[in-house]
């Protein structure tokens, strides 16, 4: 679509704050439950073909923990928390001194356990974006998945295929300090998000 | 021996195959990898179909491949420039799947298994027949079709390989 690869840098700026401003509190968020420095690298705003967006996290085989929801309200668009499987199992591990077996089975509760957490850090980073445009957003119930990063990430990428064969993603990638927990949030706008979002923070959209 | 070639397909993406050639497509989720085989010519072609109908399109210029409805023709076309007949293919259809499980099903939420409706509504408006399909579900796929014997690999996480 257009509108997403006219973006003038001064645009990019502006959703690479809202990267900055939601993810940051993520980080914090993610940073007090785990009790350990949380460290996140400078958001970086792309626009790939649908093909390349799974790269970002190993290739569309690479089996990953996603835990999705879709934003609702005045900037709809979907949200994505993605871990490797390592970083999951010693997330639990320090979290709730939960031992992963390596089978790759995750029991009920296990899977509940990385749900919430995907649920606190979704949601502090949607409620400081609220804050920050004043849009009403708020997230759906959040879904949990363990699969190939390309099945997961096509999902988030159906708003886009109506416009096009490209799509837009702020993506923040954060480590814990040793390195030992690391991921990426993703926030995808629906194509038509990005005009309010711009309107909101005060910057002309196209 | 045919020493074979892996002939990769895009998400909303299509490619045709001969003998020699292996069409694969990775990590299909609510998408699905439609596949059609001649098997006296030797055939294949593959669709990485991503949604249902372009009637939702809102694109300027449409990417045949992406839609069931504009993808199935289409790879009908390419098979019978490289000499396969419509009248001999046969089709076998992967992924639809459901990837996340949400209370209530808005009608995006239910995409996987909308695609799959679409891609056979097609099939059969060109009477080509199911030979075998691995849809639904909520677990990622990634497919193969040899395009020498006509089989479908279908690999996932937790499911391992099976072969149409």
């Amino acid at each position: 679509m257009d509108t997403i690869k006219g973006l003038a840098d001064y645009q990019l700026d502006v959703l690479k704050e809202i990267g900055n401003i939601g993810a940051g509190h993520a980080a914090t968020a993610l940073s007090t439950l785990l009790d350990k420095p949380v460290d996140m690298l400078v958001p970086k705003v792309v626009v790939l073909p649908f093909e390349e967006i799974p790269d970002i996290v190993g290739g569309a085989e690479e089996v990953v923990l996603a835990i999705f929801l879709r934003v609702v309200g005045e900037a709809p668009g979907n949200m994505f928390f993605i871990l490797n499987l390592e970083s999951a199992r010693n997330m639990l591990s320090k979290l709730i001194g939960m031992d992963l077996s390596d089978n790759g089975d995750y029991s009920e509760l296990e899977l509940s356990a990385l749900n919430e957490i995907g649920n606190i850090l979704a949601g502090s980073y949607l409620s400081s974006l609220a804050d920050f445009t004043r849009l009403t957003m708020y997230p759906t119930v959040p879904a949990l998945a363990i699969d190939m990063a390309g099945a997961i990430l096509s999902y988030g990428l159906l708003q886009f295929g109506e416009m096009g064969d490209q799509a837009l993603l702020i993506d923040t990638k954060f480590l814990e300090g040793s390195e030992e927990v690391q991921g990426h949030f993703f926030l995808i706008p629906d194509p038509e998000s990005f005009g309010k979002l711009f309107a909101a923070l005060g910057v002309e959209s196209l | 021996m045919i020493q074979q070639t892996i002939i990769k397909v895009g998400m909303a993406d299509l490619n045709v195959g001969t003998q020699e050639g292996v069409l694969k497509t990775t990590g299909l989720g609510s998408c699905v990898g439609l596949t059609l085989f001649d098997g006296v010519a030797k055939i294949g072609g593959m669709a990485h179909v991503m949604l249902p109908t372009s009637d939702i399109a809102r694109e300027g210029s449409l990417n045949i491949a992406k839609y069931a409805n504009t993808a199935i023709p289409e790879l009908i076309e390419r098979m019978t420039l490289l000499g396969a007949s419509i009248t001999r293919m046969e089709a076998k259809l992967a992924g639809g799947a459901q990837m996340f499980a949400f209370a209530g099903s808005s009608d995006t939420m239910r995409i996987g298994p909308r695609n799959v409706e679409s891609c056979k509504a097609m099939l059969i408006r060109y009477h080509i027949g199911i030979k075998g399909e691995d849809t639904g579900g909520n677990y990622g796929r990634t497919i193969e079709l040899n395009c020498d014997s006509g089989a479908l690999t279908i690999r996932s996480v937790l499911q391992g390989i099976k072969e149409l």
